[in-house]
């Protein structure tokens, strides 16, 4: 073999293709959706269970509603406690998760694959039959209560929901899943009963189930398990259609959450911004990527590896079925607070016009993200997780198989025109977390107006 | 159950273990060197982990930063620093495998004469902004330190946190850390692990051309040190936090050293889960704490056993501090049940089955063949490790916490809102944290 030349670096060789595997799908009579994607590599079986309505369907005056529903699903069903119920999931080795965004609940669990049909019996169980007592509600609200409490010492989670009551106000994304004191205070019970029989039917919902296990045979035991599943009446009525509602225009251009004797200062900037249904995705990845989305993007190699004012920084739309945000955050020296959010806001209006991406940010930007794409598939929770999504946002089956073809006609046209369609720095919100007596005299050097002090509902 | 390899030793002494996985068009390259923060010295804390940083600005051919090539070529690269060992990874498609050789051996063999005072400079400020980020502007971020500090002696190893002293950060010389270097990234103290796809003697075979010529220096005495408490000691740390959280640290077992499944065990039964005895004591039937937890933290020359519940609104600390004393002394005296050793054996088998699911970054399958090859000579030690817990006994579990925690001295730790140190365990003496 020959000795190496360090005189440059060594070309990639080419690209060997992915494929995304084939999916299967059914449709139950009480019409739950059934997708399953063999997937071979350990015996690991991976069951996702998506039903649309997170917490933006939170009634007005419920905040947190939603999230403490779905909460209670593994405290407890059929009559079973919720000690009983962790030790199933103990019993298979089983990996339970149940998450709450802001469009969906996920229900996640991973399992050996000997374990398939208790764990569709599980996940069955905890969704369509949960206790909710009273005795758990109360309990799990009172653990709830005292997060809230320590949420007011998470800079990051201030400035979460400062940032998110600032952009979106009254609209459904404008609070965070948790909710507030008030609100899990005034939540009953009965209200969860309520909730759950009006969100959680199967018409609507969307069951993955992804193992090393021929795609037939896993829809058989996902039908076996969940064909029973009925769906309830409740007098509650879920609003979905609430979300995609355009947020209102924010009152706010600077928002500073006093926190005195803070290290440092965490920053939020952005605006609402698009839905993941728009067209322009593809050319969104691409500027985010380029803008904020990965280690030697502009903003990073501005603030942190330039001008060493932060540990990282980072932006992402976080686009949704509704108008979701742009959103650049960061945590950064106190002293330094003013110079990066104005460095910050200077990339973004840079981007969008006197330094449009140039042709060597773009390519660098599809490999990223192009030749990394296999990395996300390679677990079975993570194929399953993925065709959730597929659901939720209502993209082909083929989206996955499509997505390298389609990100490369993504040109610096393209990435220009979204950067001046979807980015603009002044309408742009900016939260900063942090000790105001040491940095209000400066604020004003940012020529975004005078400062309003927020104190986010916790 | 296996992770099947190749291990061969190249004639500058580094360490080659190659796995075979076609399932994606990706290959893992997974590199140890053997150094943590316990091979530093007091005075001169956090070398290692800067190094981590470092190592990613470039080397003599190749004077920029290391992410652009590896992202421009669809890689992911990153690495991290513990006490006992340092990482670095890349996990690449097939067809950049050269690439990443080609970058991890040039920073292995060429990184000194690319390292010039100004990346260091700014290497070190950006430690310092992540020690602020992760550890002081974070709730309880200082306890880990304090403990630390408590447990072990000054001159011990594990007595500085990994992230080292700010002062110590800020005095240290460009040819501190250049000998630092010289001493231990060289080939005989490391070992380098390929996972993914890739035929095995064509992985042999560019581990050579690519690393083969690079020139070893002595391996490094082994590090060595005791640890020991002569009696407990009670402390407080004010912090900005709404809920006071208590913290109980006894000294445990080595990694891999007899008693250290056994506690693994034992904190699983105390506090992972809800079905666990404390969980369900604490926080499902009294409501009086909103967490608990039980962790064996063993590591390479001593281990720790660390427990810690944070409050509910009201109630004090020391009522927590009983009922985990109480249940310490219960499953000491007892040990677990047939049942929570079947949960504990079930749980345990799919933790290994779940971490064959990928081939590298952290805790993937390269990282597994390196972490057994670092610390006990052996990458095929998955099987084995895993004979460890299914060889468990109900008597042996209670053997190790008798032996290690029941009436063994410990460190506690009251982490209280700031003004509050009323809310801290009776006596407790105020600690420090730079």
């Amino acid at each position: 073999m020959s000795p190496v030349d360090r005189s440059k670096l060594p070309v990639p060789g080419p690209d060997r293709p992915f494929h995304f595997p084939r999916i299967a799908r059914r449709t139950l009579p009480n019409g739950l959706e059934l997708r399953a994607v063999t997937h071979s590599a350990v015996p690991v079986i991976s069951i996702v269970l998506l039903v649309p309505g997170g917490s933006a369907a939170d009634p007005a005056d419920r905040h947190g509603l939603v999230s403490i529903t779905a909460g209670l699903l593994d405290e407890g069903s059929r009559g079973e406690s919720a000690l009983d119920v962790a030790d199933r999931v103990a019993r298979i080795g089983g990996d339970l998760d149940l998450e709450v965004g802001a469009d969906a609940i996920v229900v996640a669990l991973t399992t050996l694959d000997r374990f398939v049909e208790p764990g569709l019996a599980l996940v069955h169980e905890i969704v369509s039959a949960p206790n909710l007592a009273a005795d758990d509600f109360n309990r799990i609200r009172n653990l709830r209560l005292e997060r809230l409490k320590q949420m007011k010492d998470h800079a990051g989670a201030m400035a979460e929901r400062a940032f998110a009551s600032a952009l979106y106000g009254n609209h459904p994304y404008g609070h965070l899943g948790l909710g507030t004191t008030a609100s899990l205070t005034a939540t009953t019970v009965d209200e969860t009963r309520l909730l759950h029989a009006a969100l959680f039917s199967p018409e609507g919902a969307t069951l993955v189930i992804v193992g090393d296990r021929p795609a037939g045979e896993l829809l058989d035991l996902a039908s076996a398990a969940f064909s029973d599943w009925r769906a309830a009446t409740s007098p509650m009525t879920i609003d979905r259609a609430a979300a995609l509602a355009p947020p209102p225009r924010p009152l706010t251009t600077l928002g500073v959450v006093s926190r005195p004797g803070a290290a440092q200062s965490e920053l939020r900037i952005g605006h609402a911004c698009a839905p993941r249904a728009t067209p322009d995705y593809h050319s969104l990845l691409m500027l985010n990527t380029i803008l904020g989305g990965q280690f030697v993007s502009r903003i990073n190699l501005n603030l942190r590896e330039a001008k060493g004012y932060t540990y990282g920084v980072r932006t992402g739309f976080d686009l949704r079925r509704g108008i979701g945000p742009f959103v650049m955050q960061t945590s950064v020296g106190t002293d330094v607070t003013v110079p990066a959010i104005r460095e910050a806001l200077g990339e973004i209006r840079d981007i969008a016009s006197t330094r449009p991406a140039t042709a060597d940010e773009l390519s660098l930007g599809f490999a990223t993200v192009s030749k990394g794409y296999p990395r996300g598939f390679e677990t079975a929770t993570q194929v399953a997780r993925s065709v959730a999504q597929l659901a939720l946002h209502g993209l082909p089956d083929t989206y996955f198989e499509e997505f390298i073809p389609r990100l490369a006609q993504v040109t610096r046209e393209d990435v220009s025109r979204v950067a001046a369609a979807y980015l603009d720095v002044e309408k742009m919100t900016t939260v900063v977390v942090g000790d105001l007596d040491k940095i209000a005299a400066s604020l004003p050097d940012l020529g975004l107006g005078p400062h309003q002090v927020l104190t986010p509902e916790i | 159950m296996q992770i099947p390899y190749t291990k061969r030793t190249l004639s500058n002494g580094l360490d080659v273990i190659v796995h075979e996985d076609h399932q994606l068009p990706m290959v893992a390259v997974n590199l140890w060197y053997h150094v943590g923060s316990k091979n530093e010295r007091p005075g001169r804390t956090g070398f290692a982990h800067l190094f981590e940083h470092l190592m990613f600005e470039g080397s003599e051919h190749h004077n920029h930063g290391y992410f652009p090539p590896m992202q421009r070529a669809g890689g992911l690269i990153n690495g991290s620093t513990s006490t006992d060992r340092t990482n670095y990874w890349e996990v690449v498609p097939t067809g950049s495998l050269e690439l990443a050789l080609w970058m991890e051996s040039d920073r292995m063999g060429y990184l000194l004469p690319a390292l010039t005072e100004e990346k260091f400079t700014n290497q070190r400020d950006v430690v310092l902004n992540e020690r602020r980020q992760n550890y002081e502007n974070r709730p309880y971020g200082m306890a880990g330190m304090a403990l630390s500090a408590a447990m072990f002696a000054p001159d011990h190893p594990y007595h500085w946190p990994t992230i080292g002293a700010p002062e110590d950060l800020r005095a240290a010389s460009l040819a501190d850390v250049h000998a630092f270097f010289e001493t231990f990234y060289h080939p005989a103290n490391a070992s380098l692990a390929l996972a993914g796809d890739i035929e095995t003697e064509q992985a042999f075979d560019l581990a050579e051309k690519f690393f083969g010529d690079l020139l070893p220096g002595p391996v490094p005495d082994p590090v060595r040190a005791n640890a020991s408490l002569a009696a407990s000691a009670n402390l407080v740390l004010e912090d900005r936090v709404e809920l006071p959280r208590l913290y109980m640290s006894w000294h445990s077992p080595a990694m891999f050293a007899d008693g250290d499944a056994e506690l693994d065990v034992i904190a699983d039964v105390l506090a992972h889960g809800k079905t666990s005895r404390l969980y369900k004591l604490l926080v499902y039937e009294r409501r009086v704490a909103t967490d608990v937890s039980a962790y064996q933290h063993s590591r390479e020359i001593g281990g720790t056993f660390q427990m810690s519940s944070t409050a509910a609104a009201g109630v004090s600390l020391s009522e927590l501090e009983a009922a985990i004393r109480s249940a310490v002394t219960q499953v000491a005296t007892g040990g677990p049940t047939p049942a929570e050793m079947e949960r504990a054996l079930a749980q345990t088998e799919a933790q290994f089955l779940y971490r064959l699911q990928t081939i590298g970054g952290f805790g993937g399958k390269g990282d597994q063949l390196n972490a057994y090859n670092t610390y006990l000579g052996d990458p095929g030690y998955f099987d084995r490790d895993r004979q460890r817990y299914l060889n468990i006994t109900a008597a042996g579990a209670a053997a190790a916490a008798r032996r290690w925690l029941e009436d063994a001295p410990l460190v506690t730790l009251s982490v209280v809102p700031l003004g509050r140190r009323e809310l801290a365990l009776t006596g407790a003496t105020e600690v420090h944290v730079s």
